[in-house]
């Protein structure tokens, strides 16, 4: 099973034989077991991963940092469910230290970060204080260029 | 006047490797399924923390043995994967690569003359190395049919008057065979029994298939005392060029090999033993990772090879699929070579791991998987077009 998401993780688009083979397993096993993680939910979907570099450039990502009080039933569940509703919203994330929660927001550009910030997300009651930086430049994302590094540097024939 | 050559090296013959590797090297755009080495860079934090040690100006000698704090790591990591627990500060070297390890071992215990087995198809250099030492070597033929697996009876059968020691190697390079638990303690018991010293060169350890533990046979009660345990960073941890091995051996024996390691050698790399020390503390993530990889190249060739007729037993040690060429009617060396110019692909002919190789070519599955899968359908091509004509 682990080496199977491995797989998927790094190639979703791996045809299932090609699957079926690396794994030593039947095409159909293969296809019975995706299904049963997707139906478990381990798998919740499959995404394409973009160079923010070259397409689309101009778009702009945000890291909002934001102090909530918590609720007495739900603690933050609740009002980390209604910020991640915002289409703005990628992830978001409880956090130890020093603030609550994460945010990631993404927006055409900075105007619309400010206009998130200023008019939704500091005017829920339970938002305390929020703040926000702006990325400049992506070196790594989700591990995708982080698959293994190899070299071609080697012997063409050694023992 | 021409500079004499010693007897026994002149007698040493030249490696049936190196003129094909001319060859290739000669050639443009040959995909290698011929390379006996990781295709992985070392994995980061290894190589930082070779950065890191260049960056303190640790670059002096150390210790002969090797720096203390590399020796309890390979103490505590040998104790881990065979039960059996070794003295830092006597019972271990650390050597330039296994290579060095297994010379310097073979020059401590033989005498001219004394006899050395070993099992082939295997490992290019362990013949040699025991002419080096003015041993002789003798090797144990192992078959397909018994997948490369040195059988007890075959090794009881092999030792004669003048045998010293065994030197093993599973999983073994270029056959990818490996010893469950009970092969292993059936070839201890010989040992044993027949007063054999054990050199065991166990360096693909880490790289056993289909959830199989490696069992080494020093695990075996009696066998701490005869035995030579040979390992080394380069395979497991995608290390070659660090030049990192070790010995694990009883005390007196090691202060033998260190006598020589000590005016030949002097010390392994620095800057290498510092990495070392990184891989063997916090790389088990790494090797697992690459092992993971491995295994699904091994499927993938496996599967592959058997599709085209050409069985390699699926290998459960290693990175090698030895494959039986013998239905092409074709001898390793003419498999090797047409193919080479035909398809531009690079296997290694089995021959060049002694004379029960023959029959067989060793595909390397340290290369990536997209050349591999265009290496394996020009090799179903040509198999086919040979089986044609």
């Amino acid at each position: 099973m682990e080496n199977l998401i491995a797989l998927l993780q790094h190639n979703p688009l791996m045809p299932r034989a090609d699957l079926a083979c690396l794994l030593a397993m039947s095409e159909e096993d293969v296809n019975a077991r995706i299904a049963q993680l997707e139906k478990e939910g381990v798998i919740l979907g499959y995404q394409t991963v973009i160079n923010r570099e070259v397409w689309n450039p101009d778009t702009v990502t945000a890291v909002i940092e934001v102090k909530v009080t918590p609720e007495r039933d739900g603690g933050f569940d609740r009002i980390a469910s209604r910020i991640s509703k915002f289409d703005e919203v990628q992830s978001c994330y409880l956090m130890s230290g020093g603030y609550d929660l994460l945010v990631l927001v993404e927006a055409d550009n900075l105007r619309q970060v400010a206009a998130f910030v200023s008019e939704k997300l500091s005017t829920i009651e339970a938002v305390v204080s929020t703040a926000t930086r702006f990325r400049l430049k992506t070196y790594k994302e989700n591990g995708a260029f982080h698959h293994f590094e190899t070299t071609a540097e080697r012997l063409a024939v050694s023992p | 006047m021409s500079i004499p050559i010693a007897d026994h090296i002149r007698d040493i013959p030249k490696s049936g490797i190196r003129d094909f590797f001319e060859i290739v090297q000669s050639m443009q755009d040959v995909i290698s399924l011929g390379i006996g080495e990781p295709d992985f860079v070392t994995p980061w934090h290894i190589r930082e923390a070779a950065i890191y040690s260049l960056e303190k100006g640790r670059t002096g000698y150390t210790s002969n043995l090797g720096l203390p704090r590399l020796r309890r790591s390979i103490s505590d990591y040998v104790g881990k994967i065979t039960g059996v627990r070794y003295e830092p500060l006597s019972e271990v070297l650390v050597s330039v690569g296994v290579s060095e390890a297994i010379d310097t071992a073979l020059r401590a215990i033989l005498n001219p003359g004394d006899e050395v087995l070993y099992h082939e198809p295997c490992y290019v250099s362990y013949s040699p190395s025991v002419a080096l030492a003015h041993g002789v070597a003798r090797g144990i033929r192992t078959r397909a049919e018994d997948g490369f697996k040195l059988l007890p009876a075959a090794l009881d059968a092999a030792v004669g008057p003048r045998t010293k020691a065994v030197l093993l190697n599973f999983p073994t390079n270029p056959t990818g065979a490996t010893l469950t638990r009970p092969e292993a303690e059936a070839l201890a018991e010989v040992c044993l029994r027949r007063n054999l010293v054990l050199l065991t060169d166990e360096i693909y350890s880490e790289l056993t298939y289909d959830d199989m533990p490696h069992f080494s046979p020093v695990s075996v009660p009696g066998m701490k005392d005869r035995t030579v345990f040979l390992h080394g960073m380069s395979k497991a941890y995608a290390m070659t060029g660090f030049r990192v091995g070790y010995a694990c051996g009883p005390a007196p024996l090691i202060e033998a090999m260190m006598k020589i390691h000590q005016y030949s050698i002097l010390c392994a790399s620095t800057t290498s033993q510092d990495a070392a020390i990184e891989a063997l503390e916090r790389g088990d993530a790494s090797v697992r990772r690459m092992k993971r990889e491995y295994e699904l190249r091994r499927n993938f060739i496996s599967a592959a090879l058997s599709d085209m007729g050409l069985p390699c037993g699926t290998p459960r040690g290693a990175f090698y699929a030895f494959a039986d060429i013998r239905l092409t009617g074709l001898t390793s060396t003419e498999f090797s070579h047409r193919f080479l110019r035909e398809k531009s692909v690079a296997v290694v002919p089995g021959c060049a791991f002694g004379p029960s190789g023959e029959g067989f070519v060793r595909c390397s599955f340290a290369t990536g998987l997209d050349q591999i899968t265009v290496a394996m359908t020009r090799m179903a091509e040509f198999v086919k077009s040979v089986r044609a004509t």
